[in-house]
């Protein structure tokens, strides 16, 4: 097995100079990491026969640019918009943002914007044991998004990202930078989509950073070919009073591997972590979280969702850790999975460490099949098993997305997720 | 043309509960079955809507001459005509009502035609208003945190969009308060027509009240036993269930 690319050429790229140092360092980094063993606990149960990445190539430049325009639709009604392509920008719309709002190509932002992004790239640490691949990410990424939006400002209606691979065997590097300052407000959808039905690798990563009273709803759409392959690093900050919302939907990709780490920094902060995994086939999802509560009195709460069939894998392990300092924490954590066929296999390792007696924790896994009773009452009202069943699937996930506010929203997802259901 | 039902026995696990069960509804009638609890209503109504956990041991059920058993899967009886009013009607999250019944009415329609979205939540609305269900329960989740009353009247609701041949309404009277019954009464005598056929299940008289039978059966311990006019009904209600069993024992 080889994690290394083939070709680690690096692409024509626009980053200033001390990034694309920094860059070679990552590339170095990358390279002298050793391979994830199953011996890491952080890779335990993961099939790590679909980390040979040796067939993967540098992306090409976008050959049908205005097709992958014109796909990027989602929500009606958007306060701009951003379209990426294998790694570079292919159109943006930004009219319509309030004033001070920067919202950018990552390259853009750099050289604009060296503080801010300075001070938040990548800031956080990678803990949950895709450290090789984060530094892969750093040294190639390209193109990516900067969402910066100033204190006392609020975004009124969302802000979407569309984030494409075209071209078989493509790798890409999406990385999405979301900077909320104190007490604004945005929702941001980012797309994360496959030009044609072929492999590709993607690695990407995302920073959400929410200062004081900064309210952030952050939805991933992760719909990569069914073929792909794809790291996705999250890593989330919450400032005092601050409340994200992050919700991560995986409905593509052969093998992802997601990370996601929520740190709340600050005193009465909040943490939804959300996610909606519809998986079938030979497919394989392997999730690792942690919630990392530093402040008192913060709230943390992630519910995961799977869905199985056929031979399909998920993987949870999440570990909600109480540091001394962090006194009345609420933490949460919980994972349910749906068992459509004999053959799934669920894997959920629930964890706790907690260092402050007063805390309130829960966590759990349920495993459970389609309830015989919901099917034949729908049955009896003459829909059939296959779609009944269906139905009773899409209505486990809308549990979910009842959780959010923004009816738009929500029944945009909901849309979404039926739609993804119907050709499962 | 009726609802046949003849010399039907079935089982739950190994245990027999209806035994040898006769009973014939023309289309275009009101029967009403009254029998004490755990005389086996219920188990006819499930059996007749295919429910699983039910295994038929003999005898047939005959939809307008079709053979009800020759359907295995509980949503091709529901295509062919049948209605079941569920005495505990299932909770389903997530999904709502609109969703639901709008899966059941495309479910009915030839592959690749799509339910007309303005036209069916038109016929929704003005069904629901009629039973006096508020217009927000379409996007409530089936079922799910609804009272008792709610539950029934949301089977109706069923009921009037999918526009069955025979309708089996079990216990539908329980939980409702008397204004709910009445609205729920005239909801049901709406849809009696000459094309349509309905078993009402309950052991009070009173819904008899409000949807008038033209034929009442007795049930007891799996098989009618009795059968009458309306009159019957209100014998039952006053003097109970006890002479009933002492004159069948007496006829045996
Ligand atoms: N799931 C079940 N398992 C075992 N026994 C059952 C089950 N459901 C019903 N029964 C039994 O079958 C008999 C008939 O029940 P039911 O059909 O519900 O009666 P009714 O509706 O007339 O009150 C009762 O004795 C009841 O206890
Ligand atoms: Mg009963």
């Amino acid at each position: 097995m080889s994690t290394t690319l083939m070709d680690t050429t690096a692409p024509a790229t626009t980053w200033p100079d001390w990034f694309a140092a920094q860059q070679q360092a990552a590339l170095a980094e990358y390279e002298n990491s050793p391979d994830p063993t199953r011996k890491d606990e952080a890779w335990r149960f993961a099939n790590l026969k679909a980390l040979d990445l040796s067939a993967f190539v540098p992306a090409e430049p976008v050959a049908s640019e205005g097709r992958l325009i014109n796909a990027s639709t989602g929500l009606g009604d958007t306060s701009a918009k951003l379209i990426l392509g294998n790694n570079t920008l292919l159109h943006r719309e930004a009219s319509a943002l309030p004033a001070g709002v920067i919202f950018e190509p990552l390259e853009t932002a750099a050289a604009t914007h060296a503080d801010l992004f300075k001070k938040y790239f990548m800031a956080q640490p990678v803990e949950l044991g895709s450290r090789k691949f984060a530094a892969l990410h750093k040294a190639r990424v390209a193109g990516g998004a900067f969402l910066y939006v100033p204190a006392n400002t609020s975004v009124s209606l969302p802000v979407e990202i569309f984030q494409w691979v075209e071209g078989a065997n493509a790798s890409v590097f999406p990385h999405t930078l979301i900077v909320c300052g104190e007490n604004s407000s945005v929702t941001v959808v980012d797309y994360f989509k496959s030009a044609d039905k072929l492999p590709a690798f993607a690695c990407g990563v995302n920073d959400l950073h929410l200062d004081r009273g900064a309210k952030l709803t952050y939805i991933a759409v992760q719909d990569w070919s069914r073929e792909t392959t794809a790291f996705h690093i999250n890593s989330t900050v919450v400032d005092r009073d601050a409340t994200c919302t992050a919700l991560i939907a995986n409905f593509g990709g052969a093998y992802i591997r997601g990370e996601s780490l929520s740190r709340l920094v600050g005193e009465g902060s909040r943490s939804e972590m959300f996610s909606i995994n519809p998986v079938e086939g030979t497919r394989e999802i392997d999730q690792r979280t942690l919630q990392d509560h530093v402040a008192p009195r913060a709230t943390s709460d992630l519910l995961y969702l799977n869905a199985l069939d056929d031979k399909s894998r998920t993987i949870f392990a999440g570990l909600i850790k109480v540091e001394p300092g962090a006194a009345g924490t609420d933490a949460y954590q919980k994972v349910k999975n749906l068992i459509l066929s004999d053959d799934a296999d669920p894997n959920s390792m629930p964890g706790l460490e907690i260092l402050n007696d007063e805390v309130r924790c829960s966590h759990g896994a349920t495993n459970g099949p389609v309830s015989a009773d919901e099917l034949f009452y729908m049955e009896a009202r003459g829909i059939a098993k296959d779609q009944a069943r269906r139905l009773i699937v899409n209505g486990f996930f809308n549990n979910l997305l009842e959780r959010l506010e923004n009816e738009t929203l929500r029944a945009h997802l909901e849309t979404l997720v039926a739609a993804r259901l119907a050709v499962a | 043309m009726s609802l046949k039902i003849e010399n039907l026995h079935a089982n739950i696990g190994v245990r027999e509960i209806l035994k040898g069960l006769n009973l014939e509804i023309p289309k275009g009638q009101v029967h009403a079955i009254m029998g004490k609890n755990g005389s086996g209503k219920s188990t006819l109504a499930k059996v007749m809507a295919g429910h699983p956990d039910y295994e038929v041991t003999g005898g047939s059920v005959s939809l307008d001459g079709l053979n009800l058993f020759d359907m295995e899967e509980p949503d091709q009886r529901s295509r062919a005509g049948l209605f079941v009013a569920f005495q505990y009607p299932m909770e389903i999250p997530g999904v709502t009502i609109a969703n639901f019944i709008r899966a059941a009415l495309q479910a009915r329609l030839p592959e690749g035609e799509e339910l007309d979205a303005v036209e069916y939540y038109g016929e929704l609305y003005k069904k629901m208003d009629a039973l006096k269900i508020d217009r927000s329960f379409t996007s409530r989740a089936v079922n799910e945190g609804f009272s008792g009353g709610e539950k029934k009247r949301c089977e109706v609701l069923q009921m009037a969009m999918l526009n069955p041949v025979y309708a089996v309404l079990d216990e539908t009277d329980s939980g409702l308060d008397i204004d709910a019954l009445r609205i729920v009464s005239e909801g049901v005598n709406a849809m009696r027509s000459p094309e349509r056929g309905f078993l009402v299940i309950t052991h009070y008289q009173r819904l008899l009240e409000y949807i008038v039978p033209d034929v009442v059966h007795v049930m007891v311990d799996g098989r009618i036993v009795m059968s009458g006019d309306k009159t019957l009904a209100h014998k039952l209600e006053a003097e109970g269930y006890d002479w009933v069993e002492k004159e069948t024992l007496t006829n045996a």
